[in-house]
This record gives structure tokens, C-alpha cells and sequence, in this order.
């Protein structure tokens, strides 16, 4: 039987996820479904359908999806669960929380975070903040599974096109509704599908040096801005560029760590990283045993400097 | 309102874990166990409702071992007013353990039941949407602000790029974050004072059936580690290295 991925979208685009998930189904089934749920989304249906790969769209486009719901994204999934395998959602907020309502609907165990396919039934991840790798193998008939995108390279798109097909809608399940969001407005690239990231800690001091800071070596290098918990919580970056195991898990090509300690929360967010660079005042902060280039100096100095010979 | 608080034991969050050389987990023998640090929000969240007058009464519940008590006493000297404890000797998984907490449910019928979003061994962020699912009620994950209404939860939620503000009617499920609040630290009076409270013991099996593992874990080892770095003592040093060793500039 085929697989099934959970899309995520933004009604007119298939997010970046998406690609890396197909990337992960095609190594357990070359038979790869893509469900698009949402409101207006034919848009994000007819680039799912280019996605190489990928053999078929089923497309369900109504209100009640718009806001992606767990309550009304999980019957669905059920609904068409009896044709699939293997459900597979990504490790993003949104697949995190609804793969798990989904699963427990099926009466089936979920396996999170996979970041890699060994077989069909058999995959390994992260434990412990990433301080440990558990291969584990499934022993329910369905699996339902979410997918590290950084563990997966993304699929490229093609000029074919799988057939979109329509899925009716479910009824709404009336037990939660959308008051509104809050999301921030960024004019740099995503975190984590980013090439290059530059994070700051807490010895950025504030809100206005971490950007004063940090900005301009980010400009320089078309990189994503990320932060530390610690410059999270004192407020000197958003909630969102929070990097580490409860933020998010980025594997750049470079990562760039300013005034960051390295505690094992954060390493377990960042240590994938194909080169990481450490700048810290401390030659003994636990960064620098992960970091491939350190240099230890005053941030306010060492970073305008590298800005400025790039 | 009743607010019931799922909580775990879990390897203190500062332990550096140690893979067993066998391959077959982590060596938790001698190490120290700690409350879950989301769960620790959980608890605090529902004592500062019950602060404002707005809960009247917490219970803290865990799943697993005897030895689980321990975290249940820490949950009651942080304010909790009394604790179950469904044992089982079985290795528990997530879709085991909402089992048991619906059973939980059916007998404490609280309005509003907060976990945390996960737990920091397992790493899984499971269980509270398995839970919601299972009760058939709403749920809100990695909640940093729960305002309450009439028959209803407002919450607002991390997502990626921000936050979205969900409505829930209640009964429902709330997993925590980490910026829901700054949990309290259990004062020595009231750690002296939880040992009087109320912590019963419920035999899991009596709460749910089939609690057998469905995913079996075949080894678990340790991360390939980064070979050692340099340090470097200039920037100009650094970008040549950048540039012409690593080759990502």
C-alpha cells in the first residue's frame, strides 16, 4: 500500500517540510500520497503535484481546514487511513500536534521524529535531547510516523503532475476554534530550511544588540537569525528562533554561534550542523567541544569584524 | 473548576546521559530523577488557577513504578492537593499511559487536564493529543498563556512563526510550554507538608487494558560525535578556513 503525507501549506505554497517528508516516504514506498487540507489551497494541490514522486494529491478544501484544527484534521486523515500504511506527517509544530490525535484514533503507536528509514517497519531517533539514537521498529498493522526535515534531503519538483483528486470534507467536531494569530513578519530566510544561521545568547545583553549586533553579519550572509533559550526567555529574540530541543532542530551548512554557551539543550538543536563556529569570551564554554572553528574574544568586536571582511 | 495534572519521572534534564556499552538504553542506574521540567510548568499553571480562585482543586497523576512517588510528592510541595499514582511495572508508552489517564478521567472527571508538552527522555510529544483523542475532547499543545471563560479555555499557542490563539470548550486537553510561566520553587515548609497529603495508589491495570509496548526498541547508541575543532586567533584566519578548508562561504 501507499504512503500518505500530511501537506503543510500556506494555501498559495507547499512549505519546505513537505519536501524533505517525501524524501523520507520514497525510502519506505515508491507509492507517495500527499494530502492537501486546507481553504483555497489548489494552488498548494497543483505544486504538491509536481513534487517528484509523488503519485497522487487528494485535496480537501474547506473552512473548517483552514486553521488546520487537529479536531478536524485528524477524522479526516481517519477517513482515508484505510488505504494507507503509513501516514506521515513533518516534525513541526503542526504535524506534532496532530499526528498523535491521529494515531491514537487508529489505535496505533506514533513514532516521532524519525531521521532515518531503515525499513518499512524499523527506524531510528533521537532520544534524550539527542544525546542518544534509539532504532526502534513498529509492531502495529499502520504507522504513523513524523519526519525531521533536516535528517531528509527535500525532493525536487518536476514538470509532471500526479493527479489531484477531491476529498469531501468532515463535519466540524465544534470542540476548539481559531481566535486569531500572531505570527512575526520576516524578511530573512526561514530558520530551518535556512543554508546559513547566525544565533545569539544571552550575552547579547538586549533585544537592540542582538539585532544591532547580529544583523549585519546575517545580511552579509543571506542567513537565518537564531537565539539561545536564554536570549529567548530575557526577551532579546522572538519565541520562534529559539533553537534546541524544545525550539526548533536545524542542520545549516553553517551555523554560526555568538555569546552561546552550549548547553546540551541547544547542542541537541544545532549539533547536525555541517559547520559550526563558535564566538565566546569563555575558552572553556562547552560550545567549542562541538564547534569546528572557535575564536574566543568580545563579541561587540570579533562579530562587526567578520561582517565586515565577508 | 478541577484541574488534573499529568506529571513524569524522568533523568534530571542537567544529567549528561551514558548510553549502556550493551546497546540496549540508557544507564539510569544511581542517576537522578527529576520532575519533568514541562510538567513542573503543568503543576504551576494549575496552582496559580487555583491562586486566582478559579480552580478548586488540583491533583497531580502519574503513571509507572512505586518509585514514581517521589515526583508526586514534589508535584503536591508545589501545591497540588493530592496525588495519584497508577502503577504498573510495564514499560510504558504513550498511547499506554492515555489509556490509563482517560481511565484516570472517567473517575476524577476534572474540567481541564494539563501535561506537558513532552518529556525530555522519550522526547516524544505524544501523549496529551493522544489523550484529547481518546476522551473525544479539544485539545491546546505547547500553550504559554491559558486564560479561562464560562465553559470554555482561551490559549494561546507557539507554532512556528509565532503564536495563534485557540478556543476550547471544556472539558479539554492543555499541553504546556516552556514560557507558560517560571515554576516556583517547593519551599521546606511545604515539602514538610506535602508528606501529609493525600497520594493514592491505583493499580493501572485496573484503569486500562493492554498496556503492552507496541514499538520495541531493538538498541540505542550513541550519536556519532564531531571530531574536534580548532580554535582560531583571527577573524581573518577564520574566513580563509571558512573559506578555502570548510568551503561554506
Amino acid at each position: 500500500m501507499s504512503v500518505l503525507i500530511i501537506a503543510e501549506h500556506d494555501a498559495g505554497s507547499i512549505k519546505s517540510a513537505t519536501f524533505n517528508s517525501v524524501s523520507a516516504a520514497l525510502l519506505i514506498n515508491a507509492d507517495v500520497h500527499v494530502l492537501v487540507a486546507g481553504l483555497t489551497c489548489g494552488a498548494a494541490a497543483e505544486q504538491a503535484a509536481k513534487i517528484n514522486g509523488v503519485t497522487k494529491v487528494l485535496l480537501a478544501d474547506a473552512e473548517i481546514f483552514q486553521h488546520s484544527l487537529a479536531e478536524n484534521l485528524a477524522p479526516l486523515v481517519i477517513g482515508l487511513a484505510s488505504s494507507y500504511d503509513h501516514i506521515v506527517f513533518n516534525a513541526t509544530a503542526q504535524g506534532k500536534n496532530v499526528a498523535p490525535r491521529v494515531s491514537a484514533l487508529l489505535d496505533v503507536a506514533q513514532i516521532s521524529d524519525i531521521t532515518k528509514v531503515i525499513s518499512a517497519d524499523t527506524f531510528e531517533r533521537p532520544i534524550y535531547a539527542g544525546n542518544a539514537i534509539a532504532t526502534v521498529q513498529a509492531t502495529d498493522s499502520k504507522i504513523v510516523i513524523t519526519v525531521r526535515s533536516t535528517a531528509f534531503d527535500a525532493v525536487s519538483t518536476g514538470p509532471q503532475s500526479a493527479p489531484i483528486v477531491m476529498v469531501d470534507a468532515v463535519v466540524d467536531s465544534g470542540l476548539s476554534s481559531f481566535v486569531g494569530a500572531n505570527t512575526i513578519s520576516s524578511d530573512r530566510p526561514e530558520l530551518i530550511s535556512a543554508k546559513v544561521i547566525v544565533s545569539g545568547g544571552r550575552a547579547l545583553g538586549s533585544s537592540e544588540s542582538y539585532q544591532r549586533v547580529l544583523t549585519p553579519l546575517a545580511e552579509k550572509l543571506g542567513a537565518a537569525m537564531g537565539a539561545s533559550r536564554a536570549a529567548v526567555d530575557s526577551g532579546y529574540a522572538p519565541n520562534d528562533a529559539q533553537v534546541g530541543q524544545t525550539g526548533k532542530i536545524v542542520a545549516p551548512d553553517l551555523y554560526i554561534a555568538v555569546g552561546i554557551s552550549g548547553a546540551i539543550q541547544h547542542l541537541a538543536g544545532m549539533k547536525d550542523s555541517k559547520v559550526i563556529v563558535a564566538i565566546n569570551n569563555d575558552p572553556d564554554a562547552p560550545i567549542f567541544n562541538v564547534a569546528d572553528y572557535g575564536i574566543v574574544g568580545d563579541l561587540y568586536e570579533l562579530v562587526p569584524e567578520l561582517a565586515a571582511a565577508l | 473548576m478541577k484541574v488534573l495534572v499529568a506529571v513524569k519521572r524522568v533523568i534530571d534534564y542537567n544529567v549528561k546521559v551514558r548510553v549502556k556499552s550493551d546497546g540496549s538504553g540508557v544507564d539510569l542506574s544511581g542517576v537522578k530523577m527529576s520532575l519533568n521540567p514541562f510538567d513542573e510548568i503543568g503543576i504551576e499553571e494549575a496552582v496559580r488557577l487555583k491562586e486566582k480562585g478559579i480552580a478548586t482543586e488540583v491533583i497531580a497523576v502519574t503513571c509507572g513504578t512505586q518509585a514514581c512517588q517521589d515526583v508526586l510528592r514534589t508535584a503536591l510541595a508545589l501545591g497540588a492537593d493530592r496525588a495519584v499514582l497508577a502503577e504498573t511495572d510495564v514499560e510504558l508508552q504513550p498511547l499506554a499511559v492515555a489509556k490509563i489517564l482517560k481511565g484516570l478521567i472517567a473517575k476524577e472527571a476534572p474540567d481541564l487536564v494539563i501535561l506537558g508538552k513532552q518529556a525530555i527522555d522519550d522526547d516524544c510529544n505524544q501523549t496529551g493529543q493522544m489523550l484529547s483523542a481518546t476522551l473525544g475532547w479539544g485539545q491546546a499543545t505547547f500553550a504559554s498563556r491559558i486564560e479561562t471563560e464560562t465553559g470554555a479555555v482561551l490559549v494561546s499557542r507557539e507554532i512556528d512563526g509565532g503564536m495563534e490563539t485557540l478556543r476550547l470548550t471544556l472539558p479539554a486537553v492543555v499541553t504546556t510550554d516552556l514560557r507558560l510561566n517560571e515554576p516556583r520553587y517547593a519551599s521546606l515548609p511545604s515539602i514538610m507538608k506535602a508528606k501529609k497529603k493525600p497520594l493514592e495508589i491505583i493499580s493501572a491495570s485496573d484503569l486500562a487494558t493492554d498496556l503492552a509496548p507496541r514499538i520495541k526498541t531493538l538498541s540505542v547508541t550513541e550519536p556519532t560525535t564531531r571530531k574536534a575543532g580548532v580554535k582560531v586567533a583571527s577573524i581573518t584566519e577564520l574566513v580563509d578556513k571558512l573559506k578555502n578548508e570548510a568551503k561554506v562561504i
